[in-house]
């Protein structure tokens, strides 16, 4: 469903995604995990065609992402790190606006909103600003958006951050139900690794823009001789805390200014 | 077809989300408003006598057109600077992930922005018709109409350009008075444009909201410095060029 051939993206001189390769069997779900600043969200956003990569080739359910972006997208469910909803429409007008840009007839749209919302228990709100919405419910908001158009795969990056744990258990069964009885190809990052350990079928680790690990959890736990995740992570990656994660923006911003001087 | 069909949906869905946006806002409502009001008021009651005892005529008739001009320009612009706040609230990454053009989402934000400014500047026409604005006939509104449409388009797509530069929302207040505050100024809004110091002039006359202006006034109250087509041309080109800088801009984003 996803393949990545030596990827490389770099921004200036510095090498943010390093010659990466992997395979995301349709069906699936993939962690991908790393300390911050490895290369995650870099990664994501290549395969979503909103950053265009220094070189390597990468298909999404058999389209080529850089030459056929339109077909890819149609293709993809996506949940950004940060929220990415309109805070002065309501969570139905939200919806709508969705289903309008990707194409879902404008007959079925009402029925399969509301499905949705339903699912993740917003049908009484949905016509409240999402302004006055908490995390959780825009987070929950966001991943009904991004199945809105029943995408092939759903991209994930660190959709439960900051969230209680009863939302985090709530939103991974419904992923998992999705993956299970349509057999959705899921692709998440975090940085909990319970969430990985049980809800991946595959993970791979990056660091310093590279993968230095990947397969079963119990593979990963055998090549550490770790009896967890977190601790075959940590042995992977080191005990350093890193900086943290620029956004590419501000990394244009940054070059902009450079320029200028 | 069905291609074509939906780009033009997404165009609409795109225009409605900035008029149902700019209606819910009624801070941003009362202050586009209020502004022009102001310095219609301030200006118009404040230079009325001298410039009748110039031997020019009514202040306020030649002022008007000059200042819904202003509103307009002042809406146009800040619908263009919402794709900053649109990057910084994430909203932008959700359409430029769709699967749909970045010419369609540009047309579709800058025919909404450019109608928002255009209902701006009908709103405050309408208030200058109540304190007592002379329109020299209703013949003239429909030109009128057509020339804060082009400013409205032009001035749209410039800070859709503008915004693709920034990516806080503090970079606002630095546009608007390094930028538009002198293209107002000097744009003949507030003083008529014969007789003036040589240079000067020549400065209003490679401001092209000068045209817009003229265009704007002579549609309103049937005196033109340039003429109409002269004025038209002049804007129509703009707009086009603005349009095409902006969406080769836009599509240059990265999210």
């Amino acid at each position: 469903m996803i393949r990545v051939n030596n990827l490389t993206k770099k921004f200036d001189d510095f090498t943010a995604v390093d010659n990466i390769s992997f395979e995301v069997k349709k069906g699936t779900v993939f962690a991908f995990l790393g300390p911050n600043g490895a290369g995650k969200s870099t990664t994501i956003k290549m395969l979503v065609t909103l950053l265009k990569p220094s070189s390597g080739q990468l298909a999404i359910n058999g389209f080529n992402v850089l030459e056929e972006s339109a077909k890819t997208r149609d293709s993809l469910g996506i949940v950004f790190q940060d929220y990415s909803l309109d805070e002065e429409l309501t969570a139905y007008e939200n919806m709508y606006f969705h289903s309008v840009i990707y194409g879902v007839p404008k007959k079925e749209r009402k029925d399969k909103i509301d499905k949705l919302l339903k699912l993740v228990d917003l049908s009484d709100r949905k016509n409240d600003l999402v302004k006055e919405f908490s995390g959780g419910m825009k987070r929950r908001l966001e991943i009904a958006r991004g199945l809105l158009h029943e995408p092939n795969v759903l991209f994930l990056d660190e959709p439960t951050l900051g969230l209680d744990p009863q939302t985090r258990n709530h939103i991974w069964d419904y992923i998992k139900k999705l993956n299970r009885e349509k057999a959705l190809t899921v692709f998440f990052t975090t940085h909990y690794m319970e969430e990985a350990e049980r809800y991946a079928d595959k993970i791979a680790i990056i660091d310093h823009g590279k993968i230095v690990a990947e397969g079963t959890l119990t593979e990963l736990k055998n090549k550490t001789n770790a009896h967890n995740l977190e601790e075959a992570f940590l042995s992977l990656t080191g005990y350093d805390i890193r900086d943290e994660n620029i956004s590419s923006i501000e990394k244009m911003r940054m070059q902009r200014q450079r320029w200028k001087k | 077809m069905e291609k074509i069909e939906h780009e033009i949906v997404t165009v609409y869905i795109l225009w409605l989300r900035q008029i149902k946006r700019h209606f819910r806002s009624k801070s941003r409502l009362f202050m586009s408003v209020f502004q022009p009001i102001l310095f219609l008021i301030a200006f118009g009651f404040g230079f009325k006598n001298m410039y009748a005892q110039a031997g020019q005529g009514n202040y306020i008739d030649f002022l008007v057109p000059g200042i819904v001009a202003m509103s307009v320009v002042f809406s146009a612009m800040f619908s263009g600077i919402e794709v900053i706040s649109d990057k910084q609230f994430g909203f932008l990454k959700e359409t430029l992930v769709a699967p749909i053009s970045r010419f369609s989402i540009i047309l579709g934000r800058t025919l909404g922005g450019a109608t928002v400014a255009m209902i701006q500047g009908i709103l405050v026409l309408l208030i200058s018709l109540m304190i007592g604005f002379n329109l020299v006939s209703v013949f003239g509104l429909l030109p009128a109409l057509l020339f804060m449409f082009l400013i409205a388009l032009s001035f749209t797509a410039f800070g859709t350009s503008l915004a693709t530069f920034f990516t806080d929302m503090h970079a606002f207040p630095v546009i608007i008075n390094v930028i538009v505050m002198p293209m107002f100024f000097l744009s003949g809004a507030l003083f008529p444009l014969e007789g003036l110091p040589s240079g000067f002039a020549k400065v209003l006359n490679f401001n092209p909201l000068t045209y817009g202006v003229d265009g704007l006034r002579g549609s309103l109250i049937g005196t033109f410095h340039h003429t109409i087509g002269f004025d038209f041309l002049v804007l129509g080109v703009l707009v086009i060029c603005l349009l095409a800088l902006g969406s080769w801009l836009f599509s240059r984003i990265e999210g």
